[in-house]
């Protein structure tokens, strides 16, 4: 599995971003090769309007099979990720990227 | 002449002015009401006319047609909105975040994305007595307010000709949507009241509006709460202060009733002169 968690920072002890659309970062785990990659996502910043779809394309470029966020993405995200397959799941917002992870693993996440 | 009663701040008077400024120039001039805070209308709360007109509002947007696609990624590449994405080999099209620019559907290569028509809201026109009044209203989830608001300001300026006087009861705030509610009109009254968050929004609403070279000036709602930090700030400006409108109970109890208020109370009346006057020997003399 590829999971994408939104984050404020590229470490596994950096907060998770309570946000989907205008996360700072997208930090990518994947479980098979172990490894880790993070995405810069700051530029959302500037988008005055349609932060959450194009964000959401940019979740589907990574090809990332499971996304685990705070809040849950807005109507519009939801479509993409919806069309694209992804597994969401919420109520990480105040966890490090670690703690989300763990969480995620022992089902106490919330999947949408 | 067309006059926008607008401000910076929400809930300073804007429809309290307007349907009573209207209701009482109407009774020796041809006036038509516009309220243009199509999110949220509400002057149809004050003004008991009947219907007349009413027509569906349209805006356009692109509707995608796979058989055309080469998933060449132009369209969304030129979306400023992010409003056409590319997944795949799939082209999602969100019309409530489509400014109907047409930049994806006349960059498509093959023709993939015409632009077809989508309802956004509804326009009616009413007669009460001597006043015309327009209403238009945005469809619950769609996002965009600007293009009923041209379209409206449109259908006014068609019907009604340069003997009416008309008053565009404008959104709060000092983005996109005042903006087009204000952009044609001869002069913008700037609602206000003697608080330190009026004051602030005031400001803001000022920057705005010079920012568009509006004429405008100001009339303090609820005058008597607050401080003079309104009326110090305009002296400073050289903003005119046009009217003062009395805090008095009475009035919010008939505006909470859906009544108008200047024929109950004679200070408010007063207020409604002053700002006739300031009309004629300001804006009409400019005009004519």
């Amino acid at each position: 599995m590829r999971i994408a968690f939104t984050t404020k920072g590229t470490d596994w002890d950096t907060k998770i971003d309570p946000r989907f659309g205008r996360t700072e970062y997208f930090f990518v785990y994947d479980e098979q090769s172990k490894n880790i990659e993070h995405i810069d996502n700051t530029d959302s910043a500037n988008d005055a309007h349609g932060a959450g779809p194009k964000t959401a394309q940019k979740l589907f470029d990574l090809k990332a099979d499971v996304l685990i966020t705070g809040n849950g993405p807005g109507g519009n995200a939801a479509t993409v990720l919806e069309k694209a397959g992804t597994e969401i799941y919420i109520g990480a917002g105040e966890m490090t990227v670690k703690e989300a992870y763990e969480a995620y693993k022992t089902n106490k996440l919330k999947k949408i | 002449m067309k006059i926008a009663i607008a401000s910076g701040k929400g809930g300073t008077g804007k429809t309290t002015v307007s349907v009573n400024l209207a209701s009482y120039l109407s009774e020796n001039n041809n006036v038509v009401l516009v309220d243009l805070d199509v999110e949220e209308p509400n002057s149809a709360l004050f003004i008991k006319g009947n219907l007349i007109h009413e027509e569906d509002k349209f805006k356009m947007i692109p509707d995608w047609k796979q058989p055309e696609c080469t998933l060449c990624g132009i369209c969304q590449k030129v979306c400023n909105f992010h409003a056409v994405i590319q997944l795949g080999t799939m082209i999602l099209v969100f019309p409530e975040l489509c400014h109907s620019c047409y930049a994806c559907s006349e960059l498509c290569p093959t023709n993939a994305l015409p632009m077809i028509t989508k309802k956004m809201g509804e326009l009616k026109e009413y007669k009460s007595n001597n006043l015309a009044f327009v209403n238009s209203h945005l469809l619950i989830g769609e996002e965009q307010a600007v293009p009923l608001i041209h379209q409206t300001i449109k259908y006014v300026d068609l019907k009604f000709n340069d003997t009416f006087i008309k008053i565009y009861d404008s959104p709060p705030g000092t983005s996109c949507p005042v903006i087009e509610a204000s952009k044609d009109a001869d002069f913008v009254f700037l609602v206000t009241e003697p608080t330190p968050f009026g004051l602030h929004d005031l400001k803001l609403a000022v920057d705005t509006m010079k920012e568009l070279n509006k004429a405008f000036g100001v009339i303090i709602n609820r005058n008597g709460i607050g401080n003079d930090d309104v009326e110090n700030y305009c002296k400073k400006e050289k903003i005119p202060v046009i009217a003062k409108i009395p805090n008095n109970r009475k009035i919010a109890e008939l505006y909470s009733g859906g009544n108008l208020i200047y024929n109950e109370i004679s200070e408010v009346k007063e207020e409604l002169i002053k700002i006739e006057n300031f009309i004629k020997l300001n804006i009409f003399s400019n005009l004519t």
